[in-house]
């Protein structure tokens, strides 16, 4: 059988694939036994691999300060000094959470109320330049951070907004609203549009259609839009980092990158590695529990 | 809202290439309520990205002369210098520095995406392999994506401290923070860290869209694993891998908080041209930071250009079209490369 005959069965069998479970394993299933001890092998990497270095930011966050640079594995006096210093007061730090809550969330509303109504716009519309409008807002996700923010400090410095939450949040929306419109807008796409043609032909306007049948029946796909526009929001660093002086008003990522701790002889790394912690725990709890959700938006661009 | 929806609209388009759709062919008005809904969104992104895009060209015209004076106040003396601050690019000390941010994001960028994409592969076979722990596997490859690039890069200084874990594991002595061709290195395990599970997770779900009578096939015809990964996998993985081999691209080409926390600013061997034009608009020297970051614009835009047109990355296709009509472009796409 040659390339091409094997494409073309590719792209008949596409279909019949998609219907079948997700998680069905695809290759053969038949074994060699050390094939597949290779195998497990490889998976044991893997997870090696995906959480060593988490796990030592775990470990090295419960040891106490003054043996942070021993090497075990699990942490000798198990302490929770890090944790305590973290919050003490001293580095604001509680309310750097604070405010990348703030920042994620609202930017996460705006982000998902906009693209919304521009996804509802592109996958059940039709209007002239389309395709174009699509194609820019999509480019714009790739526009380079520091593009916008070498101007946008000069223009928020004259308006007296450094150190303000919104000198955040519109900036963060550079990014935010166009992922959020494309993966909105290919979940709007997969939905049927016969319910709505329904609703339609009982008597429902557009826009009681878009309210009352389309916006449930997106709920996961809006919902799995929030969490990525959260997640990016969260780990945004550059923006805060230009936009922020005073440590009242600074995110939690920016605040850790600048923790220097009590004492100024030597990096505070224990209290830096339980602040990761914190910053970063919610993030996975999150990973976890919505990982298909996830691993759907994410791929919903490249893979279908 | 329902208003727009009853009133009638002269510029319905014409829509000659979906004449079988139903009752979703355009109702009148329909061009109306688009561009009602589209309009807080163009607006926002006319704020926050075209605005500061020319804003960028302006101001890059201009000569950084501003800076504090004895007093400690910013003044504010600007001159138009035309083109001066793209020809200083090439020039002189500050020359020198952006040629050596130039050269250090091209180097990172080849280096990081390249290993990325060779180990996502591997992940994705695996992980396409594995039958028990798939779900488990998949969030344990989430961690590191979810993990922020800031907290990433604190938690890799401190493995890579002098007396840390790195080099007691290695028992070397390599000072992988300071400067040079070790700290380097560092940024890019770093980055290829957190990023490798990302190409594997998208590269995992183009392999799990080609059926399994392909491979069956060709097994038959006595191909081999590796004939089969050539022949079969790859091809009909690339153009999934493709489009995210663009996106690592283009979000390695402004890496920025790797380095700058994980090695720290104003570091010649890692710095990039985000962390070069963030510096000198830090200085204040705002010409020439817009002129580093219209050029960083350039070169992305460049880059996916590239991607798009010349070796064919779909990128808009996959939301464009309805998945036949995807389908359709696909085959005719494989036709032709024939």
């Amino acid at each position: 059988m040659t390339i091409t005959e094997l494409r073309s069965l590719a792209t008949d069998g596409k279909r019949r694939a998609r219907q079948q479970n997700a998680d069905a394993p695809v290759p053969a299933k038949k074994k060699r036994t050390w094939r597949s001890y290779s195998v497990y092998a490889g998976l044991v990497l893997i997870f090696a691999y995906c959480l060593a270095p988490f796990y030592w930011m775990i470990v090295s966050s419960l040891r106490r300060t003054a043996d942070i640079f021993d090497n075990t594995f699990l942490p000798a006096p198990f302490s929770l000094e890090n944790y305590v210093k973290v919050f003490d007061g001293s580095t604001m730090f509680g309310q750097a959470l604070l405010n990348s809550l703030i920042v994620a969330g609202t930017t996460t509303v705006f982000a998902l109320v906009l693209g919304v109504f521009a996804a509802y716009a592109i996958s059940r519309l039709e209007f002239r330049f389309k395709s174009v409008i699509l194609g820019v807002i999509i480019a714009t996700s790739m526009f380079p951070g520091i593009s916008v923010v070498v101007p946008l400090l000069r223009f928020f410095t004259d308006l007296g907004w450094i150190n303000t939450y919104q000198a955040m949040i519109i900036p963060n929306l550079s990014f935010a609203i166009p992922l959020a419109v494309w993966n909105l807008t290919t979940f709007m796409k997969q939905l049927p549009f016969d319910l709505e043609e329904a609703a339609m032909i009982d008597g429902c306007t557009k826009w009681q259609a878009f309210r009352k049948v389309l916006l449930p029946l997106a709920a996961p796909g809006v919902f799995t839009t929030a969490i990525l526009t959260f997640i990016h929001s969260w780990n945004e660093f550059i923006i805060a980092l230009s936009m922020i002086n005073d440590p009242k008003i600074q995110t939690a990522t920016v605040a850790i990158s600048k923790f220097t701790g009590a004492t100024e002889f030597q990096a505070p790394f224990g209290e830096q590695m339980a602040a990761g912690v914190i910053v970063t725990v919610p993030l996975v709890i999150m990973v976890l529990i919505f990982q298909r959700r996830i691993v759907e938006g994410l791929t919903a661009g490249a893979g279908k | 809202m329902t208003t727009t929806v009853t009133s009638p609209a002269p510029s319905a388009p014409q829509d000659l290439k979906n004449p079988n759709r139903g009752l979703k062919t355009r109702t009148p008005g329909e061009g109306r309520m688009a561009a009602m809904l589209l309009s807080p969104t163009l607006l926002v992104l006319a704020l926050v990205i075209v605005y500061p895009l020319i804003s960028a060209i302006h101001q890059s015209l201009f000569s950084a002369e501003s800076g504090l004076d004895a007093d400690g106040f910013v003044t504010e003396g600007e001159a138009f210098v035309g083109l001066a601050n793209y020809a200083d690019l090439f020039v002189g000390e500050s020359g020198r520095r952006f040629l050596n941010a130039f050269g250090n994001t091209t180097f990172f960028t080849v280096t990081t995406v390249l290993l990325e994409t060779v180990l996502g592969l591997c992940l994705a076979l695996a992980m396409n392999r594995a039958f028990r722990g798939r779900a488990f596997l998949r969030a344990s490859i989430l961690v590191p994506w979810a993990v922020p690039t800031a907290v990433s890069g604190l938690l890799w200084r401190w493995i890579f401290q002098s007396d840390g874990i790195a080099n007691s594991l290695l028992g070397s002595e390599i000072l992988w923070t300071a400067e040079g061709t070790a700290s380097k290195l560092a940024v890019i395990i770093a980055e290829v860290w957190k990023t490798a599970p990302f190409i594997g997770l998208l590269v995992l779900a183009g392999m799990q869209i080609i059926p399994e009578e392909v491979y069956e096939a060709a097994k038959i015809d006595g191909a081999g694993w590796w004939r089969q990964l050539g022949s079969i996998t790859l091809p009909l993985v690339k153009p999934t891998l493709l489009v995210a081999v663009l996106f690592r691209m283009l979000d390695a080409l402004r890496m920025f908080d790797l380095p700058f926390v994980l090695i720290g600013p104003g570091k010649e061997s890692v710095e990039t041209l985000s962390m070069l034009a963030w510096d000198e608009s830090n200085q204040l020297r705002y010409g020439s930071a817009s002129a580093f970051a219209v050029v960083l614009f350039l070169y992305v835009a460049v880059v996916a250009v590239v991607f798009v047109k010349v070796l064919g990355a779909d990128v808009t296709g996959a939301k464009k079209l309805g998945s036949k009509k995807r389908k359709a472009t696909r085959s005719q796409k494989a036709e032709a490369t024939r």
